[in-house]
């Protein structure tokens, strides 16, 4: 058995299409049973295709994924037919943005949880529907024995994140992947949810990565940070660290975009330019031509990641490793 | 005090439920429910609050988009409708929407986008074609490189530059700003927030900002309204009402926000349960069932704005009006919870 819950080694995602995108381009991490780590970035960074990897959710036929990928001890990337059915819902469970979506529209609550159950423990629809009951209680919605038989669509937005959260750890996962599952709801309504996965995380001892474009969230709920850029991890470490000592400077541009803390009528530090297309494999350092520390060794290789400490690392030419 | 530039008295919208046999009505949404708020010349007015608060549909009314039910809107003293048409309102007050592609017309350039609207209103096609490259390099995007292209050939950050220059094309007076950075990512959203604030500065605009995001509401905003379920729970000058907000709905939002502090992090949400629907809102003040202080009064009459020390800072509680029957009321009057 090996130590760790997750190891991702050298991870290369391509989509091929039309046009091939270089999606994740070397990523490598690793997460300890009953650790949180927050994937950080924005839109196109590849945080959330490598979340995907890990249950292999992405389309067989137009995607090329290299590299490593051990979930619990097992290659994700070697699963077929029913072990693969084992792994989804059964060791590694995901939530997402949109749990209208996730959801089946046409069975109710109950149901929907007791047949992952069923499937994955060979229970009865008793005791099937009891764990569903039990589930509910646990994500703290009101009459939970009212809401077994409600369908999706009588729920409010909260409390079918609630229900997806019931779902997906009916069958006690080891691997919690949570894609954005705050995002598209009010603030007062998120942080309930955050509590409420940090709780639920602490109490069923599960690792979970989570992945955000938001770095209050990934605060509330971290206990390491690693900041996506162009399908690279570009910065690594403790959720403290990452926050009050930020080296890479894409980093540092996020967290003074967040605006906390902003002087009013002051110009904000905007990050110029956009983010690559990621049609070929960088080269280079990704974020160079928006870099306002660049140097011109940025241009020539891919910056080396660079050992600052315990389980501290920066992708940046210009870091200084520990000595 | 100079009179407000805009003015906005007792609006209200209601949006009628249709449903069940022969298309009856079987509800209402009170989507809007009687706001009053005045925005002086040249200020930034942020509007905050969850989904179905109302806030967008007010950016709607205001610039005419949908016609109020009840109220009046006063732009520069003019009454829209007897006093002032909807033509020329929209002349002076323009919106930029949350979705930058869906607020384009993918058939046009950038170019054709932006100048379509001064071509309508009468101007010769060489000048608006002019007007619009002018726009264009204004908001930072080289008109040589982008006045042919189409939306889809643009990334959002790029889109929503454009929707600001067609916003501009009239030299209107207020800009309605409804998430309109939204659904950028964040290194982009600091871009089109320091453009904002050049034009601003630059054209002399007022700005209506709307928004979700407490952080970016009080980097832009001189003074904020809080909504709740179709009504103004509080508004005031933002230091004001960010350090000391009176309305306990307001608190909660903004004990809401995450912390960026991962030492002290959010132990207990503020607020359980979803907010209500619109339709059906509950009676009294709207908030009594999800609030902490709650009283009987709460859920009996509707305790209106209440004018709080700092000046210009309202806020629609029972606890600060003395005498209004609620248990903490006089010990707490008038002071900013």
């Amino acid at each position: 058995m090996s130590a760790s819950l997750v190891e991702l080694e050298n991870l290369t995602v391509r989509f091929h299409g039309e046009r091939t995108v270089h999606a994740v381009n070397g990523v490598s991490f690793t997460l300890k049973a009953g650790e949180t780590l927050g994937i950080l970035g924005e839109s196109g960074s590849g945080k959330s295709v490598t979340l995907k990897t890990l249950l292999r959710l992405l389309p067989e036929n137009r995607t090329e994924i290299g590299g490593g990928v051990r979930v619990d001890g097992t290659d994700i990337l070697k699963l077929e037919g029913r072990a693969l059915a084992d792994h989804r819902g059964g060791t590694a469970s995901m939530i997402f943005q949109d749990p209208m979506l996730a959801l089946d529209p046409v069975y109710t609550i109950g149901e929907q949880i007791a047949e992952a159950v069923i499937r994955h423990e060979g229970v009865s629809s008793a005791e099937g529907m009891a764990r569903a009951l039990d589930m509910l209680t646990r994500v703290r919605i009101p009459s939970p024995e009212r809401r077994l038989k409600a369908y999706p669509h009588e729920m409010s937005g909260g409390m079918r994140q609630r229900a997806m959260i019931a779902l997906a750890l009916a069958c006690r996962p080891k691997l919690l992947l949570a894609d954005e599952p705050t995002t598209a709801l009010d603030a007062t309504v998120q942080i309930q949810i955050l509590i409420l996965l940090r709780d639920l995380q602490r109490e069923f001892g599960m690792g979970m990565i989570f992945v955000t474009h938001d770095i209050g969230v990934a605060v509330e709920v971290s206990d390491r940070v690693a900041v996506m850029y162009a399908g690279e991890i570009v910065e690594t470490g403790s959720v403290r660290d990452l926050i009050r000592d930020p080296r890479h400077p894409y980093t540092k541009g996020l967290l003074a975009a967040n605006l906390h803390g902003a002087v009013k009528g002051a110009r904000l530090h905007a990050i110029p330019g956009a983010p690559p297309a990621l049609a070929e494999v960088p080269k280079a350092c990704s974020f160079a031509p928006r870099c306002p520390v660049k140097v011109s060794g940025c241009d020539n290789n891919r910056p080396p990641s660079v050992v600052l400490g315990e389980a501290r690392q920066v992708r940046c030419i210009l870091a200084v490793p520990a000595p | 005090m100079s009179a407000p530039l805009l003015s906005v008295s007792g609006l209200t919208k209601h949006f009628p439920l249709k449903g069940g046999l022969f298309g009856r009505s079987t509800g209402t949404v009170r989507a809007v429910d009687g706001i009053t708020f005045d925005v002086a010349e040249g200020e930034t007015l942020g509007i905050v609050g969850e989904s179905g608060c109302g806030k967008s549909t007010t950016a709607r009314l205001l610039v005419d988009l949908i016609t109020p039910d009840s109220g009046s809107i006063r732009l520069g003293g003019k009454e829209i409708g007897p006093d002032l048409s909807v033509r020329d309102l929209r002349r002076q007050v323009q919106m930029v929407f949350q979705d930058s592609y869906a607020s384009l017309n993918p058939r046009l350039t950038m170019e054709d986008a932006i100048s379509f609207g001064p071509m309508v209103g009468g101007m010769a096609g060489n000048k608006a074609v002019a007007l619009a490259r002018d726009l264009l390099a204004r908001v930072g995007l080289d008109p040589s490189r982008f006045a042919g292209r189409y939306p889809h050939e643009l990334s959002g950050g790029q889109r929503q530059r454009v929707n600001i220059a067609r916003a501009l094309a009239f030299s209107p007076k207020i800009v309605v700003l409804d998430e309109a950075v939204s659904a950028l990512d964040k290194s982009v959203e600091a871009q089109v927030l320091n453009l904002l604030a050049d034009l601003k500065a630059e054209l002399g605009l007022t700005y209506i900002f709307i928004s979700h995001d407490l952080n970016v509401v009080r980097y832009m905003s001189d003074r904020v309204m809080v909504m709740y379920l179709g009504q103004v729970a509080e508004i005031g000058p933002v230091e004001a009402l960010y350090a000391a907000p009176a309305h306990p709905y307001s608190q909660a939002l903004l004990a809401a926000m995450p912390s960026m502090d991962p030492d002290r992090r959010t132990m207990e949400a503020p607020l359980a349960g979803d907010p209500p629907n619109p339709i059906n809102p509950p009676s009294g003040c709207r908030f009594h069932t999800r609030c902490r202080l709650a009283d009987t009064v709460c859920s009996k009459g509707d305790p209106g704005l209440y004018v709080m020390p700092e000046a210009g800072h309202l806020a629609a509680c029972h606890i600060h009006v003395p005498g209004s029957g609620h248990r903490d009321a006089t010990s707490r009057a008038g002071v900013t919870a």
